[in-house]
């Protein structure tokens, strides 16, 4: 009865959220784990309309940390689950998101930033990049994926699981309200017509064979009772997410070969970005712009040689800070004087980005 | 000739990892035996997959020749609720404390009972909060000393005892199954959790026994007192017995 949720390769006019539902659904997502908030609540309407035609499961859980943990038990059956969230919804799910840290889960969480702290708007913000990067207790181990629209969506939920199998960190694609709401088009498409090969999941519990019989009982705990036992374990996953990182990191420049002022901007708002370097070079202004798609881990050598080379680095973002911060880390001994432009809660448009980049040139002469 | 005789014990026992971890005198073992005896006569431990949560129940995370997760303070039952939706074959266990059900986890053990997961419930239920020092919990009896009631446990400020299996008997509907049982009275205690794994492997609805345990520990009570506590005050409260039977309806 199953056929393939999408053929080849399709154009298409979606929502964020109808997209992520899509994704799922051609990355060969099983089951998702969900409860409402707004942004994101459309990847689970889309999810459970289409579900019965693809034999596919859906549960609506009592809370956020249900939702989370429901799919981590998801996953360790041997299912890819997924979940969806927002705001105080990614709070909640930190909880369990650190369990799959610990346990090495390969969970995959879509997250449609809002704005905060605390209720706040139900629309748009950049401001839940430190959550989504490091929340939780612990060193926050796992791979963040900003989008930037809707072909991002499609392209990164389809990888989130891919990541997540391949490397067992918990995975987030981390967009936002904007992208969640807006239709734009896009390409969605078959992953195995672009030669993706999707793993397949495995079970971490209830495998083939009796227990101490035919093969070792699956005892999967995160609780360590000395201090020089969890030491080995952390020590050695620092080691290894160490290692995996170049693999992982993504990122994008534009125009930043002759930049004098390098933008830097993640998630939309490169968008605008992207915009404003095109108009600013129009009016003769060396622009450039770079973008880090994975947040987590960061693309620090790359963003510190491109920071090197520009005069005057800007920082453009939804929220106060919170991409600045890892930036700033990044690139530490760096001296290009580096500014910012801080919205948080709001969009920027391009204007915004030329007449604030125009005021920093000023400066410079 | 000296002559050891071995105790018999479940083929689920995973003799690697005794003797275990739980405080002389703990209530734990005598629930976790009786669990595995079940499990062997039922001949499900192949498909078998045991979650504890944070507290003394963590301690069984390797207890048995079964898959097992530990996981947090009252997460037991949606992770064994997540893994029962993604593979119904499997028979899900959620073993907790009273803290782990009936305080933090309070909502999923609601709202599971409701959707009638079918996954069982194991509750040990001690009256007290034992792994973090000898807190007051929700089935803290009236008067009762812990260290968050040094005075004893005052109803007017405090509340009365959470009934479990009265509360997931009012929310269940058909193919529930519900009982109380208690470690003084373990062919019993095993003949509820039989029951209750038996629902779910006949794909009744939820399964939910609550065992009443003890803490000698946190009671700080000799033998004599920890059996007189849990035998006679602790039985005044929370009844002992079948509360709720497939087929049939609520039994007094």
């Amino acid at each position: 009865m199953v056929t393939k949720p999408i053929e080849g390769e399709k154009r298409a006019f979606m929502t964020g959220n109808e997209v992520v539902a899509w994704a799922a659904l051609a990355a060969g997502a099983d089951i998702m784990y969900g409860y409402p908030i707004t942004p994101q609540n459309e990847i689970m309407h889309y999810w459970i309309r289409l579900a019965p035609k693809y034999d596919k499961n859906f549960l609506q859980t009592e809370d956020e940390i249900s939702a989370g943990f429901t799919c981590v038990g998801g996953v360790m059956a041997g299912k890819k689950a997924f979940t969806a969230t927002a705001g105080p919804g990614n709070i909640l799910m930190q909880e369990s998101m650190t369990m799959a840290e610990m346990m090495r889960i390969p969970t995959v969480l879509v997250v449609c930033q809002r704005g905060g702290p605390s209720t706040a708007t139900v629309i748009y913000s950049q401001q839940e990049v430190t959550l989504t990067c490091f929340g939780g207790n612990g060193e926050g181990f796992r791979i963040v994926y900003s989008t930037s629209g809707q072909q991002d969506l499609f392209d990164y939920t389809i990888k989130a699981f891919n990541t997540a199998w391949k490397y067992r960190f918990p995975t987030f694609v981390l967009g936002d309200g904007y992208q969640a709401k807006m239709r734009e088009s896009v390409t969605i498409y078959d992953p195995e017509v672009r030669g993706i090969k999707m793993i397949e999941p495995e079970p971490f519990v209830g495998k083939a064979g009796m227990p101490a019989l035919d093969r070792d009982p699956a005892h999967y705990r995160n609780t360590y009772n000395l201090e020089e036992e969890l030491y080995e374990v952390v020590t050695a996953m620092a080691k290894e997410f160490e290692q995996i990182a170049p693999e992982l990191v993504e990122y994008q420049e534009f125009e930043t070969e002759d930049c004098e002022v390098l933008i830097l901007a993640h998630g939309v708002v490169s968008r605008a970005v992207r915009g404003a370097v095109e108009a600013l070079r129009a009016q003769g202004i060396k622009a450039g712009h770079f973008r880090p798609i994975t947040l987590r881990p960061f693309p620090a050598e790359q963003l510190k040689q491109t920071v090197q080379k520009a005069k005057k680095v800007l920082v453009v973002e939804s929220a106060v800070g919170q991409l600045e911060k890892i930036i700033k880390q990044s690139t530490y001994g760096v001296t290009t004087p580096m500014t910012n432009y801080f919205r948080p809660g709001e969009g920027i448009t391009v204007e915004e980005v030329v007449e604030e980049v125009v005021e920093e040139v000023k400066k410079l002469v | 000739m000296e002559t050891i005789i071995e105790p018999k014990m479940p083929k689920v026992w995973r003799k690697e990892t005794k003797p275990h971890k739980f405080c002389p005198g703990c209530g734990h073992p005598l629930v976790l035996k009786v669990l595995g005896e079940a499990i062997e006569e039922l001949e499900i431990q192949e498909r078998t997959v045991f979650g504890c949560d944070i507290g003394c129940s963590l301690l069984a995370w390797d207890f048995f020749n079964v898959d097992s997760v530990q996981t947090h303070h009252g997460r037991t039952t949606p992770v064994i609720t997540g893994i029962k939706r993604a593979n119904s074959n499997l028979i899900g266990i959620a073993y907790m404390g009273d803290g782990g059900g009936y305080a933090i986890g309070s909502q999923h053990l609601v709202n599971a009972a409701a959707r009638n997961e079918k996954i069982t419930v194991i509750l040990v239920n001690n009256t007290i909060y034992a792994m973090t020092g000898g807190q007051m919990a929700p089935t803290t009896l009236p008067n009762q000393k812990t260290e968050t009631s040094p005075y004893g446990r005052e109803i007017e400020a405090t509340g009365y005892p959470t009934l479990g299996p009265e509360m997931v008997s009012a929310i269940t509907q058909e193919g529930a199954y519900i009982a109380r049982g208690t470690v003084a009275n373990l062919r019993q205690l095993k003949k509820f959790i039989k029951n209750a794994l038996e629902n779910q492997v006949n794909g009744n609805g939820f399964s939910f026994v609550e065992a009443l345990s003890l803490c000698p520990t946190n009671w700080r009570t000799n033998a004599e007192e920890t059996w007189k506590f849990v035998e006679d005050e602790m039985t005044k409260y929370f009844k002992v017995g079948e509360l709720k039977t497939p087929g049939k309806k609520e039994e007094a």
